[in-house]
């Protein structure tokens, strides 16, 4: 029987526009690991032939949504899903084009992996540079770079070594801490599953062979204990008259019964006395695991509280920093107030002051700007009511992140990433 | 270090858990009325097994909504009541039947019993005054849903606008709402049919009977192969026939069509479904075949 007991999880995004040939590989991902059903390949068929085209659209299976499908561009992040037998995969298919930057931010902010596409006759453009920034801002440790059509440029190794050396030349700006650069050809399905008998000269994996065994499990941080209390249980039943647990998902570190800890804000010592999984004792708990945490003292601890080591917490902090990406039409401006949530804290938030608006496409800093608009990224100065027990985004993405909310509309409008 | 550390990884199953229950935890804290749409079918009873682990030794926070077509498979009922005994949940069951009696939905007698859930559905969230409806909806299920958020927005008409659907980042999610809207959650987005039953066979939790192979008299309308009954009266043409068969999904029953299949356990299930060339939906629901949108269009009404 196909068991998935002992099966990992690969989250990877994927950004690109009509004519990179994304589609065409994610298509050929899902087909080659039989994960595109016989009924969404006829539909996928019979609508290319009503439009006209002499091929199989297969942007047609992400393009999920009706205004998508009559404008012929993916707007919106669709998650897809395939499997091997070692490993799930979960792909965050996100647009290319700059006015969708807020969707690719959004869909490579729970990415292990990002995944940028080049076409080999093109070499390095604005937009797979934007890519590439776009991904070391959000911290996916690892990229893959697939320079795609290959087959359009006779297989060349030297085109490929030049694109290579460009990336790696402009990688040094970023924050990569794995790059792997793949020659490929989407459409003939070269180095994708399958090695390609075009470039003996290229020795490295194939895709799916890089996908299916990039190490992603010591990403996480199991330093430093992180805990946001998320629910409080208390049963009020005769059973478990006195039961109270603290509910959460672990965001750092290894949490043993025994350990000493602090809960934050209050700074109240005290030690784990048990944590449960459902109707079980565990020895210990790490990222990202979801549990129930038992303290040896009565202290008062409530949502919004974390608890961490004595010796090793974040300092809880009204003043922020952080690179913010604008996500509404209304532009970010100085004394603006919003409502902020950081892990399971909501607060309110004062808009300091606007450093500067990166621009992602340079990596310029421009100091004169005021404002952050749609889809813009800029370092932002915010002051909150509530002190939020945060770490830099460097070092945790859970505890170093933030959403912005319009208190008017309710609407998500910035999602920001803690400097440090 | 990183050696050491490599020996903390979770199972994917035991990922997608962490986060069906973080996503649980978070409604409850945050919403001031959920609840649960349990449809009887394995994608809800498997929510109600990520409730129970979620607030354990405490009972589930919030009650579960189901809506009666009046064409729902006996075998389904009885496992729903069986649950609900177990969790001691409350149970709330709004009638399509009653709501047609009481005027709030219209039976033009073309209209499916599937198209007036929603109305029905509607109207006993407005009437409860539900702020949260958990849903088991599945982004790998059909297109429209694979871009669907976890935390997903309706407005006071319960409909949904796929254009302005709010970015939601990390596991930060966004419950903002205002008087009269209401937000759909669905904690198990990101499982795949598999999954589902790979976590079924892993649980040994209860599941309706008619999920197994079992004998049944059948007959054949669209392609479909549907139950002989009472509220699915053969038309012209179509005879019925004894054959060995299974459900993949289970919903109103003039709607939703069997396979051939001789699994029996949730091993053989498995074996089927990893091997299987059609999509759960395509194979055996007649809701969503009606259009290339069909699952939008009914989304965008309100529909679960």
């Amino acid at each position: 029987m196909t068991t998935q007991t002992g099966m990992d999880l690969l989250r990877f995004a994927t950004a690109g526009s009509v004519d990179d040939g994304k589609s065409t590989l994610i298509g050929r991902l899902l087909m080659d690991s039989k994960s595109i059903f016989e009924d969404q390949l006829e539909a996928v068929e019979a609508t290319s032939q009503s439009k006209g085209y002499d091929y199989t659209d297969l942007a047609l299976l992400t393009d999920g949504l009706r205004s998508e499908r009559e404008q012929g561009i993916t707007i919106d992040v669709a998650y897809r899903y395939f499997a091997t037998p070692n490993r799930k995969f979960i792909i965050a298919d996100t647009p290319g084009h700059v006015q969708y930057t807020r969707n690719m931010v959004t869909g490579a902010s729970t990415a292990d992996l990002g995944l940028v596409l080049v076409d080999a006759r093109q070499g390095l453009t604005e937009q797979s540079r934007r890519h590439a920034v776009i991904l070391s801002l959000l911290r996916v440790p690892h990229l893959v770079l697939a320079v795609n059509k290959m087959d359009l440029v006779d297989f060349s190794e030297e085109v490929f070594e030049r694109i290579y050396a460009e990336f790696t030349q402009f990688a040094t700006k970023l924050n990569v801490p794995d790059l792997q650069v793949i020659p490929i050809s989407a459409l003939q399905g070269d180095n994708v599953v399958n090695r390609s008998e075009k470039m003996p000269w290229y020795s490295g994996p194939t895709l799916m062979y890089h996908l299916e065994h990039v190490h992603v499990a010591s990403d996480r941080d199991m330093v430093d204990v992180r805990f946001p209390v998320q629910y409080v249980i208390r049963p009020k039943s005769d059973d478990f008259h006195d039961y109270r647990g603290y509910g959460g998902q672990v965001a750092g570190g290894i949490l043993k019964p025994g350990d000493e800890v602090v809960v934050l804000p209050s700074g109240m010592t005290t030690r784990i006395s048990g944590i449960d999984l459902f109707d079980r004792e565990i020895p210990e708990a790490f990222p990202p695991m979801s549990v129930t945490v038992h303290l040896e003292d009565d202290v008062d601890v409530s949502r919004g509280d974390m608890i961490a080591r004595v010796k090793n917490a974040p300092t809880p902090s009204q003043d922020i920093d952080a690179m913010v990406c604008w996500m509404t039409n209304q532009p970010l401006r100085p004394r603006q107030k919003l409502a902020i949530k950081h892990t399971t804290r909501t607060g309110r938030a004062l808009v300091k002051d606007i450093q500067y608006r990166l621009d992602v496409n340079t990596l310029h800093r421009d100091q004169e700007s005021q404002e952050l608009n749609l889809n813009e990224i800029g370092r932002v100065q915010l002051r909150t009511t509530v002190p939020l027990l945060c770490d830099p985004y460097s070092k945790n993405r859970t505890t170093g992140s933030f959403i912005l909310i319009d208190e008017a509309t309710g609407i998500t409008v910035g999602a920001g990433m803690i400097n440090g | 270090m990183s050696q050491t550390y490599a020996d903390y990884r979770l199972s994917q199953l035991d990922q997608l858990e962490a986060e069906s229950i973080h996503i649980f935890r978070e409604v409850a804290s945050e919403f001031e009325k959920p609840v649960l749409m349990f449809s009887g079918g394995k994608d809800s009873i498997v929510m109600l097994r990520l409730a129970e682990k979620a607030f354990y030794p405490a009972k589930i926070p919030f009650p579960v909504l189901q809506v009666d077509t009046g064409y729902d498979f006996p075998e389904v009922l009885s496992c729903r009541d069986s649950w609900v005994d177990r969790l001691g949940v409350r149970l709330i069951v709004a009638s399509v039947e009653q709501a047609i009696a009481d005027g709030i939905v219209v039976d033009d007698g073309k209209t499916s019993r599937n198209r007036l859930q929603i109305g029905t559905l509607l109207h006993a969230i407005e009437e409860n005054g539900f702020t949260a409806a958990f849903g088991g909806g599945r982004r790998d299920e059909e297109k429209a849903r694979a871009k669907e958020r976890v935390y997903s927005h309706r407005d006071e008409f319960g409909q949904w606008d796929p254009k302005m659907q709010r970015p939601e980042l990390w596991s930060l999610y966004n419950g903002r709402l205002h008087e009269g809207e209401h937000m759909r959650i669905f904690p198990i987005s990101n499982w795949t049919e598999l999954d589902i039953w790979d976590y079924i066979g892993r649980e040994g939790i209860e599941i309706p009977s008619i999920y197994f192979s079992h004998q049944r008299s059948v007959f054949e309308r669209d392609g479909m192969l549907l139950s002989q009954s009472e509220y699915n009266p053969l038309r012209e043409g179509e005879t019925a026939a004894e054959r060995t068969v299974r459900f993949r999904t289970v919903g109103d029953l003039t709607l939703t069509g069997c396979v051939e299949s001789t699994a029996s356990t949730i091993d053989e299930i498995i074996e089927e479904v990893a091997v299987a060339r059609v999509t759960e939906r395509g194979a055996t629901r007649g809701d969503d075949r009606f259009s290339e949108a069909a699952m939008e269009d009914r989304k965008k009404e309100g529909y679960f």
